[in-house]
């Protein structure tokens, strides 16, 4: 967390954009590692048996978002509090960071694999992927960083909350489905 | 369960490789495939395996029964040799490693990360791997590469015991394993256009007969399992290609 080295050290300006800076740091870590979390299984081959495997494709791209969410998403939900006194957020804030982290991460994890999946064949398929995906992150982010600052304001969190699990609870049902499917015609 | 195989035309980047391919695979059969590179091997190893679908044609008796073995062995180097065989017995369903790891003499290495292992050991982890999946169909493609001689006699003893327990293999190879009697069929063929004969019906006992010897076609072919696969004595069918 470098912001305020490069903003400098004004409490009030921290504060105001903290939750805004904790919501784009947790999707830029999850942009991170997007790149290798199906490209690996498919250069060491693993990815075609997985794919002859009695698991369904769906199982094992879902499997793979968890392990992706519990590896990036999961210590930036828990590490919010630390980050969040670094970066001046108000005492009030953050409760609703915590809980708007917990709702959204798991969506980021979620459409990160289905851009893997787009993208797993590709050599330095990773800026690609980074392309695809972050149009698809925008909604996360609005809801989840107004939630947020919201919450930091001493204001009703409820609506983009509920949008912010809304679009998660969505894309956990659906997208797995969308994700095995590019990934039957990307093993082709 | 008898994998059967009819009329399959398989597409590889657009372009029909292969057509008309039929045979039966019953169990206790193996049959071999030979050919030059890029005559469409591996692309009908992976349509049989469901990964690549056909332009027509179809692949019946292979559901939940085939386990495809890839040119590349799937294994996470981070992982030691135990590890990466039970996490596919367990993909497979619970079953024990301990036979796979006797089978291809990997008992010693079990503790040993598989980055760490050479070439031909992380083929023989590869290879036991077909072990704990329990399924009766095995297609491999070019399972014996950088097997020393001791590892591909490990190999075909591994393969015919699969064949005694009424199993069948379609496997892919350049090299001979071993088949000192392999015939080859030498019959009067016309090459369709993308060189593929198929010819069905014969029996091992008559592809024995009619052969004349290795390269005697002066091309390849699929055989039912002979010499190092004396198991299999039924009916199966013959590839050949001039």
């Amino acid at each position: 967390m470098v912001v305020p080295f490069s903003v400098g050290p004004e409490s009030d300006l921290l504060a105001r954009i903290s939750p805004g800076v904790l919501w784009l740091g947790a999707l830029l870590s999850c942009l991170l590692s997007l790149d290798r979390l199906l490209a690996l299984d498919w250069e060491d081959g693993s990815l075609d048996l997985l794919a002859t495997a009695p698991l369904p494709l769906e199982a094992v791209v879902s499997i793979k978002a968890l392990a992706h969410w519990i590896t990036t998403g999961l210590p930036l939900v828990l590490a919010a509090p630390l980050l969040g006194v670094l970066l001046n957020l108000p005492p009030e804030g953050y409760i609703w960071v915590v809980i708007s982290l917990l709702l959204g991460t798991p969506a980021l994890s979620v459409i990160g694999t289905f851009g893997a999946a787009l993208t797993v064949g590709l050599k330095r398929g990773g800026l690609l992927l980074s392309l695809l995906v972050m149009p698809l992150y925008v909604p996360t982010l609005i809801f989840g960083a107004e939630a947020a600052r919201r919450g930091a304001l001493g204001m009703g969190v409820e609506t983009p909350l509920l949008m912010l699990a809304g679009i998660s609870a969505a894309v956990i049902a659906l997208m797995p489905f969308a994700s095995a499917a590019v990934l039957r015609i990307n093993l082709r | 369960m008898t994998l059967n195989v009819s009329n399959l035309r398989i597409a590889r980047g657009g372009i029909p490789v292969l057509d008309g391919i039929s045979f039966a695979l019953k169990p206790g059969q193996a049959l071999i495939l030979r050919g030059p590179n890029g005559i469409g091997k591996t692309t009908l190893l992976r349509s049989i395996a469901g990964l690549q679908p056909p332009l027509a044609g179809t692949v019946t008796g292979g559901e939940d029964q085939i386990a495809y073995a890839a040119h590349s062995d799937g294994l996470k180097p981070a992982l030691t040799v135990a590890e990466n065989l039970s996490f596919w017995a367990s993909v497979f369903g619970t079953r024990s490693i301990e036979a796979a790891l006797e089978a291809y003499n990997l008992t010693a290495l079990r503790n040993r990360p598989a980055g760490a292992l050479s070439a031909g050991q992380k083929r023989r982890l590869g290879l036991s791997r077909m072990l704990v999946t329990g399924r009766a169909i095995w297609v491999m493609d070019e399972p014996t590469v950088s097997l020393d001689q001791a590892s591909v006699a490990l190999f075909a003893t591994a393969v015919r015991h699969h064949l005694a327990a009424q199993g069948s293999a379609l496997i892919a190879t350049h090299i001979d394993l071993g088949l000192d009697a392999a015939v080859w069929m030498s019959a009067p063929i016309r090459p369709n256009r993308w060189g593929w004969v198929i010819l069905t019906g014969r029996s091992c006992e008559s592809a024995l007969g009619a052969g004349s010897g290795p390269g005697s076609a002066g091309g390849w072919g699929f055989w039912p399992g002979t010499g190092v696969f004396p198991d299999c004595h039924r009916g199966g069918a013959v590839f050949c290609w001039a």
